[in-house]
């Protein structure tokens, strides 16, 4: 029996503590949710991505037939242009019928509940919600309370799955064209470097979580009160690096992030400072990484985060990254109707 | 009132140095007699009750619960908040002043002790320390005192002006009243809804840090310090970091009054709890990392810890069914802290059965300076808790009798089933016959 009275020193004695377990997530609860970009495993990716690729090449008479007249709700808690227009030309070109509600011109404005919103729009008939929320974890309560399968288009400053997927296959056509399967080796080799607002970017956690999946190296870049030194413990694959040249100069892909003023709740941000020490400006990417992808989820701010000569380069894969989302949207949402939900949890 | 014989049960009472089979008469609401086995002289005509078998134990004492009345009768009610402390073993419980009105004035403090309030066991109101707790101006201490108030605190937030917390200290003492402080510099805090870490970051939620809690904390004790000459008593409520408890223990070294209870949640879980936005698992200060809990174990063991109290925060489901970062803080607590607290402070980490017990009724009774209560002698009250140290059971919480199922623990295995709560000589509580 261990005594347990050690008053002259109480540290020095460490009990055994067994405690009691965590208790493990039942989510997602619907196959077909894509609530966390953690949730897919290389083959549910690789579906993804071989999906993307049929789906966009299709005629589109046929492909309007894979999921006619079926009911998807956009439910936008924040304003949006690419991730709304995207999911919703993706729906619409599987031939589903979406409808799209926005906080402003709702029951929302008047008090209703998210899980009230959500039961509503289940009894309208919707198969299926694609959700943007300003809340971190969102969408996890709205699966729990609809059991539908649910879509996160971006929750609060936690993850944007669909980002993520469409920045990946973007970076695969660049460097490893016709690759479709993927594995933990594809990316073995390539740097990746994230740049700016990490603490509130949903895009780099999202990222962060799926290219190391790939063998892909994370580097992530920005000042301290942007990037928390944690950072780096939330993964395997991910490092800090303060300075954007050192980092710079080891990268392949450079994915630059916006400054977000809404979400900074009082942090004062030396913009001046910023520009000098992050911004990738023409010269700054010809003389250290004249090869590398430049990426940005978008809405760019021209002349903060990155110059509009990098914005329009030939490197440049900003609009390319737009233009994947519709088919990469495409296959998401043709999997979160077609999977049935006795196809087991995790995809 | 009809005298009542608690038989052949083994009581222990720490404070009074008793272990073994005794019998127990209680009359007029105070205990009566305290006899060996079958020996009692004054049992003539008594209801018995038989605890052969059972332990019997001095009533528990929770110094920190929120029975959400006058105004938020929807979450909890004085008498379903008092009915689910008799069912965990309670007769005395020190609610927190954040009601509705803010238990500010004499005449809440009177109104939560009418007897229209349906209470089954003994309600100690605790006054607010700020008018409105707003952390400016003093409530008249001395008043709140004689309509009932056991001690002062703003308990939800904090005293943060240094001025204003130098005089709630001195005032109080004045008086003969502890100061309870929630320790939480809400400058750091806006915004934040767990604990600060890696994990905070995973979720991408805004996190609350250590030094929040223990800066606060600090100040308090450099304040005590000062006014050393006042014999002031701070009391850290709800302690939750390593950083705090070494505060605590080294202003003891120091000689000064400073105590502090630490929840089960703290002792039990970690961040990690919180799992995908489990708003179940949200309260303040949030479920905090390993290293903190295993410090709250550590501080319990070693004797720092002064009481285990539960910070009963009832809420409605749908208030806990909403976004994590929007959703209330608290946990009901009431009906697990015995069961949690056997299980595994006592049969896991080996704490003796006295010294829990002791943590859960004679200490913070004393600490409180709740005269007659935490022993059973003869003339004491007749706060009786009948027990089973030894059965096992799974918590449902929606069979409690809380008005509230917020928690984290349905579905928990307990240890130590309650038979039987006795509040001054009347049966609050009675186990189903099973």
């Amino acid at each position: 029996m261990l005594r347990c009275r050690t008053r002259m020193n109480p540290t020095a004695v460490r009990r055994p503590i067994h405690p009691p377990p965590a208790v493990a997530s039942p989510f997602p609860f619907h196959p077909g949710s894509l609530l966390s970009i953690g949730d897919l495993s290389l083959d549910g990716l690789s579906h993804i991505f071989n999906r993307a690729n049929v789906l966009e090449s299709m005629n589109p008479l046929e492909r309007a037939r894979i999921l006619a007249k079926r009911r998807i709700a956009l439910l936008f808690y924040e304003s949006s242009t690419r991730t709304r227009t995207s999911f919703e030309l993706a729906a619409k070109g599987l031939g589903a019928d979406t409808t799209l509600v926005s906080s402003l011109s709702s029951s929302i404005e008047k008090g209703e509940s998210l899980k009230d919103t959500g039961l509503t729009l289940r009894a309208l008939g919707a198969e299926a919600i694609i959700l943007r929320h300003a809340s971190s974890g969102a969408p996890w309560l709205l699966e729990a309370e609809t059991r539908l399968p649910i879509l996160n288009a971006g929750d609060g400053m936690h993850e944007h799955p669909t980002q993520a997927l469409l920045d990946l296959r973007t970076i695969l056509q660049d460097m490893r064209p016709g690759v479709e399967t993927v594995t933990a080796e594809t990316l073995a080799g390539v740097t990746v470097t994230v740049v700016g607002d990490i603490l509130h970017s949903r895009v780099a956690r999202s990222n962060m979580m799926l290219l190391p999946k790939l063998g892909a190296r994370v580097i992530l870049c920005g000042p301290r009160e942007l990037l928390p030194e944690m950072a780096a413990e939330t993964g395997p694959g991910v490092t800090v690096e303060r300075n954007f040249e050192a980092a710079l100069k080891q990268s392949q892909v450079v994915m630059m992030l916006r400054i977000q003023a809404e979400r900074l709740a009082g942090l004062q941000v030396d913009l001046d400072d910023y520009k000098v020490r992050y911004q990738l400006n023409g010269e700054r990417l010809a003389r250290l990484a004249p090869e590398a992808l430049v990426l940005h989820p978008g809405p760019i701010i021209r002349g903060l985060e990155l110059t509009a000569d990098v914005a329009d380069g030939p490197r440049s894969g900003i609009l390319q990254q737009v233009h994947n989302g519709v088919a990469i949207r495409m296959a998401v949402v043709e999997r979160a109707l077609l999977t049935a939900r006795n196809e087991g949890g995790r995809a | 009132m009809t005298a009542l014989l608690v038989r052949g049960g083994h009581l222990i009472d720490p404070v009074a140095g008793v272990d073994g089979l005794k019998d127990i008469l209680l009359r007029d609401g105070r205990v009566a007699e305290i006899s060996a086995p079958g020996k009692s002289k004054l049992a003539n005509g008594a209801e018995v009750l038989d605890a052969t078998g059972l332990t019997v134990t001095p009533g528990l004492v929770d110094m920190h619960v929120h029975l959400r009345e006058p105004g938020q009768g929807h979450k909890e009610s004085i008498a379903t908040g008092t009915a689910a402390a008799a069912a965990g073993g309670f007769t005395s419980v020190a609610a927190m002043p954040n009601t509705v009105p803010v238990n500010d004035s004499t005449e809440v403090t009177r109104w939560m002790l009418s007897p229209d309030r349906g209470a089954v066991v003994r309600v100690f109101p605790i006054a607010a320390a700020t008018r409105g707790m707003k952390g400016e101006t003093l409530n008249d201490f001395a008043a709140m005192k004689s309509a009932g108030a056991i001690a002062v605190s703003d308990d939800g937030k904090p005293i943060l002006k240094d001025s204003v917390m130098r005089e709630t200290l001195v005032s109080a003492s004045r008086v003969g009243l502890s100061v309870i402080q929630h320790a939480e510099d809400t400058r750091m805090t806006a915004g934040a809804s767990m604990n600060a870490g890696p994990m905070a970051f995973k979720l991408g939620l805004r996190g609350m840090s250590n030094e929040a809690e223990s800066s606060i904390v600090e100040r308090d004790i450099r304040l005590v310090t000062e006014l050393r000459d006042a014999r002031s008593h701070l009391h850290v409520a709800h302690v939750s970091t390593a950083a705090a408890i070494t505060a605590v223990r080294q202003a003891r070294r120091n000689g000064l009054r400073v105590t502090c209870e630490v929840a089960p949640h703290h002792f039990l879980l970690t961040e990690e709890h919180v799992g995908m936005y489990n708003t179940n698992a949200k309260m303040c200060p949030p479920l905090r990392s390993a290293a903190d809990r295993d410090a709250m174990i550590e501080a319990i063991l070693d004797g720092v810890v002064d009481a285990i109290a539960t910070d009963h925060a009832p809420h409605a489901v749908h208030e806990k069914e909403i976004e994590f970062e929007r959703a209330p803080n608290g946990i009901i607590g009431l009906e697990t802290a015995l069961g949690l607290s056997l299980r595994w402070l006592h049969k896991e980490w080996k704490l003796p059965l006295g010294r829990v017990l002791s943590l859960l009724s004679a200490q913070p009774a004393a600490l409180l300076g709740m005269k007659g209560r935490g022993s059973l002698t003869v003339g004491s009250f007749a706060d009786v808790l009948v027990f089973d140290p030894k059965a096992e059971w799974t918590y449902r919480a929606a069979e409690g009798k809380s008005k509230s199922r917020n928690t984290p623990f349905d579905g928990w295995t307990m240890q130590g089933k309650v038979h039987w709560t006795i509040s001054e000589g009347r049966i609050a509580y009675v186990a189903r016959r099973s």
